[in-house]
């Protein structure tokens, strides 16, 4: 980002800007204190936080909710922590993300450089599909799983993701290479390049960028998914973040709150990961969905 | 001078009108086929089930008209969805709108450690709604969080029961929902104000308006097309706001947080009122649809210009 | 023969015309310049001759192959893009040998030719680098290397120079024109710059609205424009246009103009030509070129008729090589150039030299040229 207009900050008196910096602070403290008692949390004994203050660093630091969180907690009718449910995320997440983004990368080229009568209009309708609320396709989307076979396989959730994530995929590829030249295009068609070589030579090795957003993007929304999960899947295919719900809103037992603080930094350090690594093309990419056509 | 009266064009049949010219449909057309079902013909499908007596699966065989969107407005954990929809969205957009721009124009006046303070404030937007519905649902219990730690600090009386009761549960939702998003907001505004003509500002500065004046006359006007974005992008989450309501209450206490996607996907599959279920779930496409329409519309729109 | 035919090409955009029955041949070697305002179809018109852009109906032939309906590489030519087009991703090297490497071309047939052409444009030096790391003309040099090394039958520019600063162009210019003499290739190329177009033709082919206007070499376009656009648009100081009434008289006819505050100025033409006569005693438009229009000491002294009048000097610009002049005639502001050390003053009436040799005169409701 540029500095454009940060000329507008000539001279603020020093009250003035104290009170900035107070209310820019105060901001930071709210944006991260779920998260700090999160962490100091997962990290007491069950008794310390029932009995003391959520806001205290731990008396006797533990790991033990995060081994139980990942491994040995009760989630539904199973101990069997949150593992095998972060290993389904990851054969959801990886194979989805991999399909939508090829895609996309393939349609934006189409929609941009092989332009066609009516190509608008298909545009138009990939993009509304972006918006729509999910809980319309609900019902059908099972039927169809369920004629497939696919009902409640991990399948059948990559499947859905991949459906329903190409309408961004496909806005993000269209708008990177709207910009990209056409002249490009052209010259290579001279050069006698194909359809598909023109892509591979040509344009792929400049999309470096707009595939890293899109990858970030779709992972962090495919990754954070609930509705498809909790709706299709099935007993060997529950992706994490429904785990995590049914990990914490089980009405029997103790609540452990610890081992539920543990459970959802594991269900959130993917996605803060990628974050932290990548954030400029994080921001991008939510810029990119936000503000379209 | 050509005189192209008599000469009438006639068309020029390609010989090689071969594979490579169709490559570039068939290649677009299994993505535009499976937009085509899986959304819109899907959509027309929930229709078709909404006029049906459909209970725990899809029965075309019962017409029942517009029973079921009469049976909808009828039932009171609709009006309520309704309700607690109205009150998320609107206290939602505007509380994220003002904290965003808010942050964005603090932030734009030469910040030491900008770069610092920017991503605490986006990075809630990385987490899940069940992670940030875990850590606001235990944050706010009166047992354990914000009330219990009043008390441990001697403040005895403090009392902060809201995610329990009826009344107040919603405005829970709306805090942990401002808190994942208008970081968002925020950046959006800050790329926005970053965007201004720094001549412009200069050309206001000469004129002697102060730096209140500035924002106040020239920049927060020209920002109007964030302001739209930022209401279409909030609006639109408001309307499909689901997992973060899961999370935190369930729609409880009660029915008292139920939104009309919690709606749908009870009466769909925890009552078998699969009719009904999808008679929300066209309501809410044309709530989304009344707002996206006519933005897309004009971002395309006045593209092509 | 013709090397390069167009014959009756149309081209629509739905139900736009782009292209209205445009007729064009150019022998082998030759140099054709596309010229005309934007928007007048003269890129698109190159496009179909790369076959970048179907066309509706008509016939493109180079050599005497029709090449309508063949893909872009199968046509034997090479392209200069206005925005260079050198792929981002690929050295120099590589792009000038892409096109080769499509075709199979063995790495070291590969390696001559871009030793060949680096060579002959002297960019042996930067063949490793990126187009990023090159300056705006070293991108240029790239982008004629990758047409060059094709050995195409036809070469097509668009625009090539227009990206670059003054200077340069004018640089650019005169290599492009050196080359076209050294390697004797037929050239198409695309300009909106009249000098350019002038500077480097062997023929001129004029377009406004997917028309063509003029077709013919650089002097024929310039001594003898075909209408009043073509007369405007080639020519810098643009060719003064003015309304005047044609009179008959005892020594043939005369130009009458109208002047502000005085008499109207009568120039009497010595060497008419037939077609005027018609015109007698009507209104018709004057065309000068502000060149023939100067002090009396710098008339051309071989020219036949030229016709004195005093005129009021308003603004006088001098420009190094010359002076500008501009007075008011025929309710027009008229520029004349005069020699640079001129004694004019502005606010004066000085004396000026029609050098009616050179005048054209257009019919003001068909805007073609008379005489």
């Amino acid at each position: 980002m540029s500095a454009a207009s940060q000329d507008v900050a000539t001279r603020n008196s020093i009250f003035a800007r104290a009170i900035i910096y107070v209310v820019l602070i105060l901001f930071a403290i709210y944006y991260l204190l779920p998260l700090y008692v999160m962490v100091v949390n997962s990290l007491k004994p069950l008794d310390e936080i029932r009995q003391g203050n959520m806001l205290a660093l731990p008396q006797q630091w533990t790991i033990a909710p995060w081994l139980s969180a990942w491994s040995t907690a009760q989630i539904g009718v199973q101990p069997v922590g949150l593992k095998p449910y972060f290993i389904n995320s990851m054969l959801m997440v990886v194979p989805a993300v991999a399909i939508s983004t090829m895609l996309g990368a393939l349609n934006g080229y189409v929609l941009t450089k092989w332009r066609f009568k009516g190509d608008s209009i298909v545009f138009g309708m990939m993009l509304l599909a972006c918006f729509i609320p999910f809980q319309i396709v609900l019902i059908p989307s099972a039927r169809i799983l369920g004629l497939t076979g696919l009902a409640g396989t991990i399948t059948g959730l990559v499947l859905i993701h991949a459906i329903y994530g190409l309408g961004f995929t496909t806005l993000f590829f269209r708008n990177y290479y709207e910009a990209f030249p056409t002249e490009l295009i052209r010259a290579a068609q001279i050069d006698g390049a194909s359809f598909f070589q023109i892509f591979r030579r040509i344009l792929l090795p400049s999309s470096g960028p707009i595939i890293v957003v899109t990858v970030i993007w779709q992972f962090t929304n495919i990754w954070n998914d609930f509705l498809f999960g909790s709706s299709f899947s099935g007993f060997n295919s529950i992706p994490l973040t429904v785990a995590l719900n049914n990990l914490v809103n089980s009405s029997t037992g103790v609540k452990e709150y610890n081992v539920h603080f543990a459970g959802a930094i594991l269900a959130a350090l993917p996605t803060l990961i990628v974050y932290i690594v990548s954030g400029r093309y994080f921001v991008r990419g939510l810029m990119a969905g936000a503000v379209k056509g | 001078m050509a005189d192209i009266t008599t000469t009438a064009p006639r068309a020029v049949t390609n010989p090689r009108a071969t594979l490579q010219d169709l490559l570039p449909k068939l290649v677009l057309a299994p993505s535009f086929a499976v937009i085509l079902i899986f959304v819109y013909g899907f959509i027309i499908f929930t229709a078709f089930l909404s006029f049906s007596g459909s209970k725990l699966l899809p029965d075309f065989s019962t017409w029942v008209g517009f029973g079921n969107y009469v049976r909808l407005f009828n039932h009171p954990n609709w009006i309520t969805a309704l309700k607690n929809l109205a009150i998320f969205s609107v206290l939602y957009i505007v509380v994220c709108s003002f904290i965003g721009l808010a942050l964005a124009i603090f932030l734009d006046q030469k910040i030491r450690g900008e770069g610092f303070l920017r991503p605490i404030y986006l990075y809630p937007m990385a987490l899940s709604f069940i992670v940030t519905g875990v850590a606001w649902k235990w944050f706010l219990d009166p047992g354990i969080g914000l009330e219990h730690v009043m008390q441990s600090w001697g403040w005895e009386s403090f009392s902060f029961r809201w995610i329990k009761e009826g009344q107040m549960a919603i405005y829970t939702i709306v805090i942990a929902a401002v808190w994942q998003s208008s970081g968002f907001v925020m950046a959006m505004f800050l790329a926005g104000l970053r965007g201004v003509d720094n001549e412009i500002i200069k050309a206001a500065q000469i004129d002697g308006a102060s730096t209140l004046t500035i924002y106040r006359r020239i920049i927060i006007p020209l920002m109007r097309p964030v302001f739209l974005s930022a209401f279409v992008v909030l609006a639109h989450l408001a309307i499909k706001s689901y997992d973060l309501v899961v999370a935190m209450t369930d729609g409880g206490p009660g029915t008292a947080t139920w939104t009309p996607a919690l709606f749908m996907q009870k009466f769909t599959f925890g009552r078998n009122e699969m009719g009904m279920g999808a008679a929300s779930a066209i309501i809410m496409m044309m709530m989304i649809f009344t707002i996206i329409v006519p933005y897309l519309y004009s971002e395309l729109g006045g593209k092509k210009k | 023969m013709s090397f390069l035919k167009i014959s009756n090409l149309y081209k629509n955009y739905g139900q736009v015309e782009i292209l209205k029955d445009i007729n064009i041949e150019i022998d082998k070697g030759g140099f054709l310049v596309l010229v005309g305002p934007s928007g007048c179809g003269k890129s698109t018109l190159l496009n179909t001759i790369a076959g970048l852009e179907p066309i509706t109906s008509g016939e493109i032939s180079i050599n005497g192959n029709s090449v309508a309906g063949l893909h872009p590489s199968k046509r034997d030519i090479a392209m200069v893009f206005q925005s260079y087009a050198l792929y981002p991703n690929m050295t120099v090297a590589g792009n000038i040998a892409f096109g080769m490497e499509i075709r199979g071309v063995p790495k070291d047939e590969r390696d001559k030719a871009i030793k060949q052409v680096s060579d002959i444009l002297q960019i042996g030096h930067l063949l490793d680098r990126k187009p990023s790391q090159l300056s705006g003309g070293q991108r240029q040099r790239v982008a004629m290397g990758r047409a060059l090394v094709r050995d195409p039958q036809v070469f097509l520019f668009d625009e090539p120079l227009s990206n670059l600063d003054a200077k340069l162009r004018v640089d650019m210019r005169t290599e492009i024109k050196r080359l076209h003499q050294r390697m004797k290739t037929t050239i198409v190329y695309v300009t909106h710059d009249q000098i350019e177009a002038m500077t480097l033709a062997s023929k001129i082919a004029v377009l406004k609205d997917g028309m063509l206007q003029q077709f013919g070499t650089p002097a024929e376009i310039y001594n003898s424009p075909a209408n009043m656009f073509v007369a405007d648009f080639m020519g810098s100081p643009a060719m003064n246009l003015l309304n005047c009434r044609l009179e008959g008289g005892a020594g043939g006819l005369s130009v009458i103009l109208a002047r502000p505050d005085d008499q109207p100025l009568a120039l009497p033409i010595k060497m008419p030509n037939g077609a005027l006569d018609a015109y007698s005693g009507k209104e018709i438009i004057f065309g000068v070129r502000p060149e023939a229009l100067t002090d009396p000491d710098g008339a051309d002294r071989n020219a036949k008729s030229i016709a004195e009048g005093e005129c009021l000097i308003e603004v006088v610009e001098p420009a190094g090589s010359d002076t500008f002049a501009v007075t008011k005639l025929g309710g027009k502001e008229v520029v004349a150039r005069l020699r640079a050390d001129a004694a004019i003053h502005a606010g004066q009436k000085t004396k000026l030299a029609f050098n009616l040799d050179k005048a054209v005169f257009f019919d003001p409701k068909s805007q073609l040229r008379i005489a």
